[in-house]
């Protein structure tokens, strides 16, 4: 691949992500609102919004880092795009490389480190406090998240590439079907809310307490980009999910496609049930939460799964 | 009509200013983002900061405290904007009209767009007057 024909593959699949992430922001928003027995926002609500954030005011308070504050909303937008390219290419090309997976682990957690750069270059108070919230956040998802990503690469042989994890479940059936499997979708699913700063664990914008947090100086297109990349983390982290776990039937024709895009669905559903149906947690108890329980059952996994079960 | 116009329509972020209002009127506002009269199907949802706000939907009759908080809050939110004045204080003063510490009506210190009176108006009277706001733009 040379340069100029990657960098229109980014381009192309840039477009593609952010208008299928804005349109599973939409089932996101729709469901909860049927949950919560309302009728919900029309097909084109997040269009709506990001055409809407595009046509504001661009406001840089003042007493920030120019440069930092308008660069890291970009950087996030890129992060997200990029994990989302690289999946794209496992499911359509079959291209992957060894320790993709790691690659892919550290560019996860770029969104979260740009909402950082973002708040604290932003001078605000109240948004020192959202960073700090986020910060301690990413220290505690990540290590059940990484715990629930390492069970699938041990049960594909030791590997570290996302083709091979997938290609193995193409052979052996679906991870979910064990044990470990089990336990390790559980705590992906748990953990993925966290990544994706949903409501159990949104303590770093809420918006009640602190006034959306971290992006409270953000307006205009800026904050446009933020919620860009949210809605694409919300496409892409489910189907991660979906990668390492649910695999098993090789998209070839149609039909195999419906059947991806019915389990995609599946996880989206139940991280909106779990977004639904709980509160908001403090840091505390999610630092607990996180490090305790889920650690050990990701870690009792692990060493099942070591077993071979 | 422009594409960015109306997807302003179609998404207003509201951001609720509480200048010195008995507290009637919030409850209101409040009742109006319930369930029960989804405004989502407009579009419209609470932000927590002005800088995310496309609407200031302000209460009250805006005392001598508050003056320079609504001038801010309305500096910092990013234009175009609009400015609801809900309540008969935020438009004319109400029953606080004679009170020492009147500083308002609310048009006196930023440009008012829409005006919702009663006291306090409901949550229905408030969609039907944002509802005819948006039909009148253009
Ligand atoms: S309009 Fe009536 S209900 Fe509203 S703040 Fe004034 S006195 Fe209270």
């Amino acid at each position: 691949m040379n340069v100029i024909y990657s960098f229109w593959y980014f381009v192309l699949s840039f477009i593609f992500l952010s208008v299928i992430g804005l349109f599973v922001s939409w089932i996101d928003r729709k469901i909860t609102a049927r949950i919560q027995w309302r009728v919900g926002p029309p097909w084109y609500q997040s269009f709506a919004d990001i055409i809407k954030l595009s046509g504001k005011e661009v406001l840089v308070p003042e007493g920030s880092n120019r440069f930092t504050f308008i660069f890291s909303p970009i950087l996030s937008v890129i992060a997200s795009t990029i994990c989302g390219t690289m999946l794209l290419l496992v499911l359509r090309k079959n291209f992957g490389f060894g320790g993709d997976l790691i690659l892919f682990i550290y560019l996860l957690t770029i969104p979260s480190l740009s909402i950082i750069l973002g708040g604290s270059s932003s001078g605000n108070v109240l948004a020192s406090v959202g960073i700090s919230r986020e910060l301690k956040l990413l220290l505690s998802y990540e290590l059940p998240f990484i715990c629930a990503i390492i069970i699938p690469a041990i049960k594909a042989n030791f590997t570290t590439s996302l083709i091979e994890i997938f290609q193995y479940q193409n052979l052996n059936g679906s991870n979910i079907f064990s044990l470990s499997g089990i336990i390790g979708f559980i705590i992906i699913l748990i953990a993925s809310t966290g990544k994706l700063g949903v409501v159990p664990f949104d303590l770093a914008e809420a918006e009640t307490e602190i006034a959306g947090g971290a992006l409270i100086e953000y307006s205009g297109i800026l904050l446009g980009f933020y919620k860009l990349a949210k809605s694409i983390l919300l496409f892409v982290v489910p189907l991660f999910i979906v990668i390492l776990y649910l695999g098993g039937t090789p998209i070839i024709g149609f039909g195999s496609l419906l059947i991806f895009i019915l389990k995609y669905l599946v996880v989206l559903i139940l991280i909106t049930l779990i977004r639904n149906t709980n509160p908001r947690l403090r840091i505390d108890q999610s630092l607990r939460f996180f490090w305790g329980w889920l650690t050990l059952i990701g870690i009792l996994g692990i060493l099942i799964s070591l077993s071979g079960v | 009509m422009n594409l960015k116009l109306k997807a302003l329509k179609k998404s207003l972020w509201v951001y609720h200013v509480s200048a010195g209002s008995c507290n009637n009127c919030d409850i209101e506002i409040l009742d109006l983002l319930t369930p029960r009269f989804d405004v989502e199907r407009f579009g419209i949802v609470l932000v927590g900061s002005p800088r995310h706000a496309d609407v200031l939907l302000c209460t009250g009759i805006v005392n001598k405290k508050c003056v320079e908080r609504v001038k801010e809050v309305y500096e910092q939110t990013p234009k175009p904007c609009v400015v609801v004045a809900i309540g008969a204080c935020a438009c004319s003063g109400g029953i606080f009209r004679d009170g020492y510490q009147m500083a308002g009506p609310l048009n006196k210190i930023i440009p008012v767009d829409v005006y919702i009176p009663g006291c306090p108006p409901k949550p229905e009277a408030i969609i039907a007057g944002i509802v005819k706001f948006l039909k009148e733009i253009k």
